[in-house]
């Protein structure tokens, strides 16, 4: 077999694995059709939230369009202000979960000392904690503090995450010891260390993490229902529950529509910026 | 503008105005817990009585608090119970009644009716609702948002079958005779369209009991601490409700989804569905087709249950603050608003008088299947509540929908699930 | 020795802002549930008292909980290898040069920024019988209408495949970050030694994905214990509890039943099992994986 595979296009290094002709037409055929299937529950979101509600079980490619399904969402909750909340907290949490899971990852990574395996068991335990069974345990911790209906309440027992603590602390331990060292050759402190060799270094996994948990802070529910009483503190997704009525069965074109709403923009967020994010994952890599 | 901030910004404008320490006296904040089980724009109707109150008593604050379903309305009041500040006021299921009392949440509104006019009061509400608020010799809730099962049926459809599209079925023969002609397949034996729907996800308890209630059974005793799951009647009824689908085959098998029920209705893919009186708005708004509302066929008695949800008093709260609420809830239950709150919501009018006024009169001039709730209450009964509630009820769904996916016999299924009232209950006695 | 103590004084401090949340807000209330397990409920009237192993005998004897432990089991039967699987599948795929990967990319993706209980909305209608998708597309091939939650059979499989569909694009970020970072010299050296793709992908590039497996496994099995919010929505445990997994049942006794002594227990059996399977694994895998 030819030891030079095909002559690489300019930019690119080639690939001598990547599938060619067939293989590629095959391959694109599955991972399309793949993507549809995955895609569909979107889809479908979509169509009902545009049609008329008579239209929600039924494509028929004539329906009328309509945006009365978005009006009577909006009109149902003080939706403006909850996006405002919603973001205040998703970047509360955010901001204090990378200083604190950066610290920790950093001495669980590179520093060598008397306790740190428990410490790594201690914070691991937290992976396998469901929060949802600590509830009644942290409203009381909470309205100890004084702190029901607020922002930072709900904000507060997810600020020490476990998996970003993990998730950084692989990514520093594929950083080169050679330049730890040679920084406190230079005398730096190790949060100089971390600060100047680390952090720069893992910035991918930062934005990387930083997608995980907006995402998922940004769709919790049952926490910020039971911690909140007032407009001020709520956040989307309690807006959000009023579609979801007991009584009445489901209406789908007004429960699509204002999914759409509060997730648009998260999507339009990952449309615009997943080049940035792919490659971020790409350059460290998260392993 | 959110309109509360607003009404909190001129509550503290006026607050600074008066003298500071009489406001204070006199100025009582009321946080009230309330579900949205209908969807819409109830938290903007709760708003508005909450603004109409304010105006009426300027003494008092109320802040209505939207908190979910029922489900996580109750978990976040006995959460706050339990480790906190608990709201002086909350809608809750009138099921939970006992589960309130046992974990002493609520005081009975007796202490708070003293004159002549609040005994009127108290006795103006119809006595189906009231089953559910009062035990040993207290009234605990005071109905609300309440409802009951009814029969929804597609005249359209009716008319097809060769049936009088003004008359629903009247006993459970005629329904099962109905039905077969409402019941259509295509040539590869599909079911097109089926005869008769009634719903048992989740809680199929509900609708059972308008079953059981026909065929002259009673699931519990007044002092909630008494199940009788393996009665006869209440084994006839689910035997009916099995044969509905096995034998007769003019019910979808296995389990009914509850949520998308009337949707089945819309698409005309069941003629003839059981659901709550809370859906009336909802059909009335997208039924593309004329449809008639009715009391539920007889067994060998008429029957449903109510639903739906009382207020209720917090223990916690102060003496103030329960006066308070009982002042508000005095006002919102005044015929006049009673009726506005039913013309809104589609749930049923509370008290009699609600329908003696105007605003119900003309409700139901535009919307005569409205009159239907209320004709069947002289029917209806207490909704299955006992202590332990939630656990007692789901030993009656895990045994309805094992008899209705077929795994154990009506017989077996109701056994079982009695032996398991019996021991949660046993305690109680 | 004082190298030894300056470091562990250092890493201590620098734990200290995260070990103080954790302890406050996980590790209390998860020795506190300890605790409880041992204990009564309290009720108003009859304050919790200690009662030994009562509350483990209850459930020893509750034939709910073993037919929860044997959905959690199918259910995590069901998504792990799948839902890995197919993420790495999906990461292999978009990793290569095919048409539309932006898109593809961006399809894969959407779960995770859906909210469930919405989302959980949309696959009901998805399943409902008659005029539901599935059965419009089933019904295109004149297959029988099948009540998909409504049956025993078929109602776990039913919120098996929502899961996955959940998770399953989720993962393929990770692994294909994974991929990207496979240096292409080692795809070069195979070419010339002759090794078809098959062979490069179990050689080389499945071994240097290990990390990633291993966090995707941990994650995988953390979520088959943990991902309700749709059972909520789609079933509520039902039929006769065909869907109950543990943490809904948990929820159920807690915040239903309100007999919190009970629910710890159960939450104490469950954090049992996980350590366990998580420990086992970790300890397994980290033999196994190599960072650079």
């Amino acid at each position: 077999m030819s030891a030079a595979p095909h002559p690489a296009p300019a930019a690119t290094r080639s690939d001598p694995y990547a599938p060619k002709g067939l293989a590629l037409t095959l391959e694109s055929t599955g991972a399309i059709l793949l993507a549809l299937i995955w895609v569909l529950p979107l889809a479908y979101a979509v169509w009902a939230a545009f049609h008329p509600a008579e239209y929600t079980t039924r494509f028929v490619l004539t329906a009328p369009l309509t945006l009365d399904n978005f009006t009577r969402a909006w009109a149902a909750a003080p939706f403006a202000r909850y996006f405002l909340n919603t973001f205040i907290l998703v970047t509360l949490i955010l901001v204090f979960q990378i200083v604190l899971g950066t610290l920790a990852a950093y001495a669980l990574a590179r520093q060598d000392f008397w306790g740190r395996d428990v410490a790594f068991v201690l914070i691991l335990a937290q992976l396998m904690i469901m929060p949802d069974a600590l509830i009644v345990e942290n409203y009381r911790t909470l309205a100890k503090l004084n702190l029901i209906d607020t922002i930072p309440a709900i904000a507060l027992p997810y600020i020490a995450s476990a998996f970003g603590i993990f998730l950084l602390r692989q990514t520093f331990k594929t950083v080169p010891k050679e330049l730890d060292d040679a920084a406190r050759v230079e005398g730096a402190s190790p949060l100089q260390v971390l600060m100047r060799v680390y952090v720069p270094l893992a910035k991918p996994t930062y934005v990387a993490y930083g997608l995980v948990s907006v995402s998922y802070h940004w769709n919790n529910f049952l926490w910020p229902l039971l911690v909140t009483n007032s407009v001020e503190s709520r956040p989307l997704t309690v807006g959000l529950q009023v579609f979801s009525s007991a009584d009445q069965g489901i209406d789908w074109a007004v429960i699509c529509a204002a999914t759409l709403m509060t997730s648009a923009p998260l999507l339009v967020g990952f449309l615009l910026f997943q080049r940035q994010f792919v490659q971020s994952f790409m350059r460290a890599g998260i392993k | 503008m959110d309109r509360r901030e607003f009404l909190g910004g001129t509550a503290a404008f006026a607050g600074a105005t008066a003298l500071p320490g009489i406001a204070r006296a006199q100025s009582t904040e009321l946080s009230f817990f309330y579900p949205v089980a209908v969807g819409g724009p109830i938290t903007k109707l709760i708003d508005n009585y909450a603004a109409g109150f304010e105006k009426d008593n300027p003494s008092v604050k109320l802040k209505p608090i939207y908190a979910g379903t029922y489900q996580e309305t109750i978990v976040k009041a006995l959460t706050a119970h339990k480790s906190g500040t608990p709201p002086v006021l909350s809608v809750l299921l009138s099921t939970d009644m006992f589960t309130l009392i046992d974990e002493e949440a609520i005081v009975p509104f007796d202490d708070f009716v003293k004159t002549d006019e609040d005994k009127k009061w108290l006795a103006s509400f119809y006595p189906g609702f009231m089953e559910n608020s009062q035990t040993g010799g207290k009234t605990w809730g005071i109905p609300f948002q309440r409802s009951t099962v009814v029969l929804y049926w597609n005249k359209d459809l009716f008319k097809e079958a060769g049936l009088d599209p003004e008359k629903p079925p009247k006993t459970w023969a005629e329904q099962v005779e109905f039905a077969q002609k409402l019941t259509k397949r295509d040539a590869a034996g599909n079911t097109t369209q089926w005869g008769i729907q009634i719903p048992s996800s989740g809680f199929p308890y509900w609708l059972f009991q308008g079953l059981s209630t026909q065929a002259g059974a009673i699931l519990a005793n007044a002092a909630g601490d008494k199940t009788d799951y393996a009665n006869p009647g209440v084994v006839e009824a689910l035997q009916y409700w099995v044969d509905l689908a096995q034998k007769y085959k003019v019910h979808p098998p296995g389990i009914v989804e509850w949520g998308t029920t009337p949707r089945d209705f819309f698409e005309k893919k069941v003629a003839m569905m059981w659901t709550t009186t809370g859906n009336l708005t909802n059909v009335r708004a997208n039924a593309k087709f004329p449809f008639g509302v009715g009391v539920l066929p007889a067994g060998k008695k008429p029957g449903s249950p109510t639903g739906g949800g009382n207020f209720y008093l917090s223990k916690k709260a102060t003496k103030a603050e329960q006066e308070a609420a009982f002042k508000f809830v005095r006002w919102i239950t005044t015929p006049e608003r009673a009726a506005q709150w039913s013309a809104d919501t589609g749930y049923v009018g509370v008290t009699p008088a609600a329908y003696e006024t105007e605003a119900m009169k003309k409700y139901v001039a535009d919307f005569p299947q409205a009159i239907v709730a209320r004709d069947q209450l002289s029917s209806a009964v207490a909704e299955l509540s006992t202590h332990e509630n939630q656990r007692v009820t789901k030993a009656l769904n895990d045994g309805l929908q094992a008899a209705l996916t077929g795994t154990k016999t009506p017989q077996k299924a109701m056994e079982e699930a009695q032996a398991e009232a019996e021991r949660i209950l046993k305690a109680y006695r | 020795m004082t190298n030894r103590a300056t470091a562990t004084i250092h890493g201590w401090l620098l734990l200290l802002p995260a070990m103080a949340c954790l302890a406050l807000f996980t590790h209390w209330p998860a020795v506190a549930s300890f605790i409880e397990s041992f204990h009564s409920t309290p009720k108003a009237r009859r304050p919790a008292r200690f009662i030994g192993l009562d509350n483990y005998q209850q459930m020893l004897a509750d034939p709910i909980f073993w037919k929860a432990l044997s959905n959690n089991l199918w259910f995590a039967l069901g998504t792990i290898p799948t839902s890995i699987a197919l993420a790495l599948l999906m990461a292999v795929w978009v990793n290569d040069r095919i048409a539309g990967r932006t898109l593809v990319r961006m399809a894969y993706f959407t779960p995770t920024i859906l909210p469930m209980i919405a989302v959980a909305n949309i696959w009901l209608f998805f399943y409902t019988p008659q005029y539901g998708l599935l059965e419009q597309i089933t019904g295109l091939f004149g297959a029988r209408s099948t009540n998909w939650l409504g049956s025993q059979d078929t109602a776990l499989y039913a919120i098996t495949i929502v899961a996955i569909w959940k998770e399953a694009g989720f993962f393929m970020i990770f692994y294909l970050a994974a991929l990207q970072a496979i240096p292409p010299s080692l795809g070069e050296a195979a070419a010339i030694e002759g090794a078809s793709r098959w062979t490069f992908f179990r050689r080389i590039q499945f071994p240097l994905l290990m990390p990633t497996t291993l966090f995707v496994l941990i994650n995988a099995v953390i979520n088959a214990f943990r991902m309700v919010d749709h059972i909520v929505v789609m079933t509520r445990g039902g039929p006769d509890n065909a869907t109950t997994l543990l943490l809904y049942y948990i929820y159920q006794v807690g915040f239903g039943f309100w007999d919190t002594a009970y629910a710890a227990t159960l939450t104490c059996v469950l954090l049992a099992l996980l350590a366990l399977v998580a420990f086992v694994q970790y300890g397994w895998l980290e033999r196994r994986t190599h960072y650079q």
